[in-house]
């Protein structure tokens, strides 16, 4: 533990920025991660647990398409699609098939995706870690913002999450689909029963959510190494902040990314050994506090 | 229950307790003493976690916490203490079961989803806490050293047929007493929260009551699996708190099957069946594993022993 750094951290602008950056970066990438996981669970009350698996192909996906193509922006929007087509494939073929049965066998389920993916990553990718460099054109001298070093591609990846939250929510307040949406989390029979096509809905749910996780491993590549297994730790926290903010709330992940993230950010300044205590910690007292999380309905 | 049937089940233990101590009297296997060894702290651990599960309705993702704590707690008195191995392995038990009370009484009241997201948090507390307060647990490298070899009772658990006949008495002891608080009074009551909270609840069942005490004897047990591990590897790794664990129990639990009291055991012993004779041919552990896994969940829907039972139901509920 050391106090004094965080204090005198906090007291340096510079400081201050350089962590709300990387704090902004680790909240915005979990919460890309996390809308989907939220999104799922809200609208098909499924824990999908394989959700850090899209997020692995969706780097690996990108890290290739970036050989072949040498295009950043392509190889982001292959990750993305790939992973848009995986999600309904892995929706259609398994998770349909658990629907309505015990939560743990639906665990089962997409806990053996995840045992399966992380070999067959090793199997393709080989076992050892690929750093995916930063694309040339965000190969230029960073941001000084107060003192604080920002490199650009920080500021286009919170950039671009922070344009998906927005996007995310009007789309789910403001547009026909989305109000759909909303209207199948809360009674899928009745939605059906009006002449709503479910069953292409849930694969919708499945596509978009697999789509964010595939975005936030092709937007992570560049700033993290890629290796099999990947998927576990982000899986984790996006839980913590799925929870956090409040089962099936976009909104709550929102706010709980960036908790989290911010946590992280100052975290390792003030507690370098024990930052994954701390994330823990903070969500043992928010869900003793508000036990359905920050913006949960309460059951 | 029926005192006819708690008498059927020692009966049961203590023949399955001989031919498991007959069997290195008659062919001595390393590999497959081993594999008791292995089993009897799994299965301890897979069944405490049925307790919740199959029984309760609790689904917790972070039972492997109270393994490991019970490992480190064991370790760390047989280390630091002079006491002998049973005194050792009470206090272990006993330590663990305070731990479980005190996570416990924090968690029971969450609903169903929270409740197994604040466990996992608590087992991710424990394990960050033993990674980083190094000078007591060796961080991640563990409770290295190995444990100081105390004889009992004629027992050098150094020796390998000792350590096997050890654990399987243990284990089979444990898994008797769990038996019976799952045959008890309390164990129906267990299964009527399961089956329908509200009703239990108006029939004047404190809920939290009965849940916390469930969680607090799992732990327990859990506790004891961990003590026996500990023995195993002579010594605790942060592996053992570590969250994949709790997935291990998890597994061995829907494998073998949640209702039925000897379904987890089954599971266990599949699992790690599996691991080993996996582990020899291919690298590709996780492959292989996810596929047996996705046929077991798509194929049978159910446990092994829960599909015997819907497959013949004819047989003994």
């Amino acid at each position: 533990m050391d106090l004094d750094a965080l204090g005198a951290c906090l007291m340096t602008p510079a400081c201050v920025v350089t962590q709300t950056t990387s704090g902004l970066i680790v909240g915005m990438l979990l919460f890309l991660v996390a809308a989907g996981v939220t999104l799922i669970f809200g609208v098909l009350k499924i824990v999908n647990f394989a959700h850090g698996t899209f997020y692995m192909l969706g780097g690996y996906v990108a890290y290739t398409a970036l050989g072949i193509t040498d295009s950043y922006a392509l190889a982001v929007l292959s990750g993305t699609l790939a992973m848009a087509l995986f999600g309904v494939l892995f929706e259609r073929v398994l998770i349909s098939r658990v629907y309505g049965s015990n939560v743990l066998m639906q665990l089962l389920v997409c806990y053996a995706v995840v045992l399966i993916f992380d070999d067959v990553v090793k199997l393709v990718w080989g076992p050892e870690f690929h750093a995916m460099g930063m694309p040339p054109a965000f190969q230029v001298p960073p941001l000084f913002i107060a003192g604080g070093v920002v490199p650009p591609f920080y500021a286009v990846l919170i950039g671009i999450a922070a344009m998906i939250a927005i996007v995310l929510g009007l789309g789910l307040s403001m547009t026909r689909l989305g109000k759909t949406v909303r209207a199948a989390a809360i009674n899928p029979q009745m939605v059906s029963a009006l002449g709503v096509n479910t069953t292409a809905l849930f694969a919708i749910v499945f596509a978009v959510g697999g789509g964010l996780a595939g975005l936030a491993g092709a937007l992570a590549a560049p700033v993290r190494s890629l290796s099999p297994g990947m998927g576990f730790s982000i899986l984790i926290e996006s839980f913590i902040v799925t929870v956090i903010g409040g089962m099936g709330s976009i909104g709550g992940a929102l706010v709980a990314a960036l908790v989290i993230g911010m946590v992280r950010g100052f975290g390792t300044i003030g507690f370098p050994q024990f930052t994954d205590g701390l994330i823990y910690i903070v969500m043992i007292i928010i869900l003793l506090l508000r036990p359905q999380g920050l913006f949960g309905r309460p059951t | 229950m029926k005192a006819r049937s708690a008498w059927r089940d020692a009966l049961f233990a203590a023949i399955a307790l001989i031919i498991v101590l007959a069997i290195p009297l008659v062919h001595r296997s390393p590999a497959f003493e081993d594999f008791i060894i292995r089993l009897s702290a799994m299965a301890l651990f897979a069944t405490s976690l049925n307790l919740l599960v199959g029984n309760t309705g609790m689904v917790s993702f972070g039972h492997g916490m109270f393994y490991g704590f019970g490992a480190y707690a064991f370790a760390l008195t047989m280390q630091l203490t002079a006491l002998p191995l049973p005194v050792a392995a009470v206090l272990a038990v006993l330590a663990t079961t305070l731990a479980a009370l005190c996570v416990g009484a924090i968690c029971v009241r969450l609903s169903t989803d929270y409740f197994a997201f604040i466990t996992l948090a608590f087992q991710m507390l424990l394990f960050s806490v033993i990674i980083s307060w190094q000078s007591l647990t060796g961080g991640d490298q563990g409770l290295r050293g190995g444990l100081p070899r105390r004889e009992f009772f004629g027992f050098e658990l150094a020796s390998q047929l000792h350590l096997y006949q050890f654990c399987a008495v243990v284990a089979v002891l444990g898994l008797l007493a769990l038996r019976h608080i799952t045959m008890s009074p309390f164990g129906q009551t267990l299964r009527m929260i399961r089956d329908n909270e509200n009703r239990a609840s108006f029939l004047g069942v404190v809920l939290w009551r009965a849940r916390l005490s469930a969680f607090t004897i799992a732990g327990g047990f859990a506790g004891l699996g961990g003590v026996l591990a500990a023995l195993f590897v002579s010594g605790a790794y942060p592996e053992l708190a570590d969250w994949p664990n709790s997935g291990q129990a998890i597994f061995a639990v829907m494998l073998g099957g949640i209702n039925s009291f000897l379904g987890p055991v089954l599971g266990a012993g599949i699992l790690l069946a599996l691991n080993d004779v996996v582990n020899r041919f291919t690298e590709y552990y996780g492959l292989v594993l996810g596929l047996v896994i996705l046929a077991f969940a798509l194929g049978l829907r159910r446990g092994v022993l829960d599909f015997l039972k819907v497959a013949f139901p004819g047989r003994a509920k």
